[in-house]
């Protein structure tokens, strides 16, 4: 029987079929076919493009034994008000079954700015905690086992100093420094392409990111020194093509920075880790993930020859997407969040956030995170989907998404390669313009009822809302906050801080790795803010130009 | 002879990056006919007022996810009230709960949008509220 007939009857009547008035792209805008097959991945050789789970490329997974040897981590993302509040959501949620921590920071700590500064007046520990020094330090991880767990600090602009602060508390409870895990954010290409979150230009922020992976390598070498990010390019409203290229090419841009400074690769590119969103479309997001590892392996591979295969493999942390989450009916939410998890977990994750349903509204509530937690849970211990190992790989249509990716991202390396790099193409502004291209047409998508949002722009009830009982961060954190740092300058030694920011001064000035000297400042209980301004005084301030 | 163009500033104060929801709606104001200044991310409730007094521009847009809204809104009220800028619109948006856009309707401030709201709204209310307050 000639085997080709069905497949033409179906081509015919495909294109007789009446179809509904709807958008079929992806929710970056990708056209799709209405069915893959095997003439889509015709030239496709599984052997060489898929390998094996913990094989190059990594396409199926880092770990030859994925989830049936390890789940992922599953770390919420925590932190409001005052370090004893925080302290006490870390516990509530430790003893609900977390397995790492993870700290979120407010917004003055994220800029470097101690909670006094003029411009935090009204955010201190209003999105995260309030960090000024290392007595601050003390007090959020108080009684938590350190050598036992893994810590991820969301931080970029005072990324350095804020893990030594981190290591000055571990000295001060005589836990090793080599026996420290945890994952430091430490990604400045991204926040001048999407989040925003400096202090200086980019090149004196590369050298400190530099200067942290050498450290590292000696003396915290089991210390992810960086968590390259698209989560926040995505939320910025990028396409998952755009998140996909935009991160690896900030990846390979602080390789190649690493490397002129005179670093061996395979030194510190085992310790860098990745951070993806996982959205709302299903497929184009597992795609994404895989296509990641792919790509990374090959470029670590071939264009850096890196030789310790453990330097070829894109470990990453996912989150679901808190831009999808909608104000109206928050409930919905956690059905968003499990299908955007479940992504994560098919895409292979090494560890994984998933939101709470009220983070449109608010920083999440206890239940609202409890029932986030639970979501993952379900998914590792009820749902089956953590038994095989990359159990969409072979789908036809998740292969040849795959590969689009890839060839997408690969088309944005030559883009940015012909501007010069990705420094360069910062100051250009090249990423802003094409995420917020991207971002308003999603919107103008939503505003004429191409794309669905259940609830939103749909399906909306009359006046019917459902309310859920949110957070609030009470106004007296702020004063508790600035009468504590108060206290810590006046209780320390204050002719010692000024020697160690001199000291501080003086090495920023030369070439000197300057870790040893924030770790010196932060002993001596300098602020965020101090650190932040002594070496302002020598690098400058970074200002953006306006434009949409 | 052709109306005058409604004049927005569109600011976002203090320590928050996040920039989308500023840029999206500067844009949709642009396409809808009406002139943006867009002062960008770090300003502070005086640089947003100076800006609003030197431009005599309409409306003031606010952009917030930070949860500082209710000091922000509250700051660039009283300098707008105290700089002859009193009968101009105050408006924004951001994650700002339910229970707060009450209160900052108590201070003076005009519709405040969320996640969800439809650009066509918040064009649409600028432009009521301009027709109806023309100067």
């Amino acid at each position: 029987m000639d085997k080709k007939k069905p497949e033409q009857r179906w081509r015919d009547r495909w294109a007789k079929a009446s179809l509904r008035d709807a958008d079929f792209t992806s929710i970056s805008g990708r056209e799709l076919q209405p069915l893959y097959a095997q003439v889509d991945l015709a030239a496709f050789d599984p052997y060489t493009r898929l390998g094996w789970p913990g094989e190059y490329p990594f396409t199926r997974g880092v770990h030859p034994s994925m989830y049936r040897g390890k789940l992922w981590t599953m770390r919420q993302f925590s932190g409001m008000g005052t370090a004893e509040q925080t302290n006490a959501r870390y516990k509530f949620l430790l003893a609900r079954g977390q397995t790492g921590l993870s700290v979120a920071f407010d917004n003055p700590t994220l800029y470097g700015r101690d909670s006094d500064h003029a411009l935090a007046v009204g955010e201190v520990g209003r999105t995260g905690v309030a960090v000024d020094s290392l007595a601050d330090m003390e007090r959020l991880f108080r009684d938590l086992p350190l050598e036992a767990i893994s810590t991820s600090m969301t931080i970029n602009a005072p990324a350095a100093w804020i893990f030594t602060m981190f290591l000055a508390n571990a000295e001060k409870r005589n836990i090793p420094a080599a026996g420290l895990r945890g994952t430091l954010q430490n990604d400045i290409l991204k926040e001048y392409i999407a989040q925003k979150e400096w202090i200086f230009p980019p090149e004196p922020h590369l050298r400190l990111i530099t200067d942290l992976m050498a450290f590292c390598a000696d003396h915290v070498p089991q210390w992810n020194t960086i968590s390259i990010s698209g989560y926040h390019i995505r939320e910025a409203g990028s396409t998952a093509a755009q998140e996909l290229a935009f991160t690896l090419a900030d990846g390979f841009a602080y390789v190649e920075h690493a490397i002129r400074a005179g670093l061996d690769i395979d030194d510190f590119a085992p310790r860098l880790s990745f951070f993806f969103n996982s959205h709302l479309d299903f497929f184009e997001e597992v795609a994404k993930l895989r296509a990641a590892r792919r790509i990374w392996a090959r470029h670590m591979k071939e264009t850096y020859k890196a030789g310790n295969p453990r330097s070829w493999m894109c470990r990453f942390h996912v989150q679901t997407a808190g831009c999808s989450l909608t104000a109206q009916q928050p409930e919905i939410n956690v059905v968003r969040t499990a299908l955007e998890a479940l992504a994560g977990v098919l895409g292979g994750c090494q560890s994984l956030h998933t939101n709470s349903m009220d983070e449109a509204l608010a920083l999440p509530s206890e239940k609202a995170v409890e029932i986030a937690l639970r979501t993952q849970q379900i998914i590792a211990h009820e749902s089956g989907a953590a038994n095989v190992i990359d159990p969409l790989g072979g789908s036809y249509y998740v292969e040849k998404l795959t590969n689009d990716l890839e060839e997408e991202a690969e088309r944005y390396f030559e883009r940015i390669r012909e501007l010069g790099g990705v420094v360069k193409a910062i100051e250009m502004g090249f990423f802003q313009q094409e995420i917020t291209r991207s971002a308003y047409q999603y919107q103008l998508a939503l505003s004429r009822g191409r794309k669905i949002l259940v609830g939103v722009n749909a399906f909306a009830g009359r006046g019917e809302t459902l309310e859920i009982p949110v957070l609030e961060i009470d106004e007296s954190v702020e004063r508790d906050q600035l009468r504590f740092l108060a206290e810590v300058k006046g209780r320390r030694d204050n002719a010692a801080v000024r020697a160690r920011l001199e000291d501080l001064r003086r090495a920023a000035s030369g070439t000197e790795n300057l870790i040893p000297r924030l770790l010196d400042a932060s002993r001596a209980y300098a602020t965020v803010g101090e650190i932040s301004e002594a070496l302002a005084g020598v690098f400058g301030e970074y200002r953006e130009q306006p434009f949409y | 002879m052709a109306a005058a163009k409604i004049k927005v500033i569109i600011a976002k104060p203090g320590l928050d990056g996040h920039d989308r929801g500023a840029k999206v709606v500067a844009r949709a104001l642009v396409e809808a006919g009406m002139e943006v200044v867009y002062l960008g991310l770090q300003q502070t409730p005086e640089s947003i007022v100076r800006a609003a007094v030197e431009e005599d521009a309409d409306v003031i847009g606010l952009s917030i996810l930070s949860g500082a809204h209710l000091s922000h809104f509250r700051r660039v009220r009283e300098l707008m009230n105290a700089s002859g800028l009193g009968e101009r619109l105050l408006t924004g948006g951001g994650i700002i709960p339910t229970k707060d856009q009450e209160k900052l309707r108590a201070l003076g401030v005009g519709r405040v949008f969320g996640p969800g709201d439809d650009l066509r709204d918040i064009v649409g209310y600028i432009r009521d509220w301009h027709s109806s307050h023309s100067r």
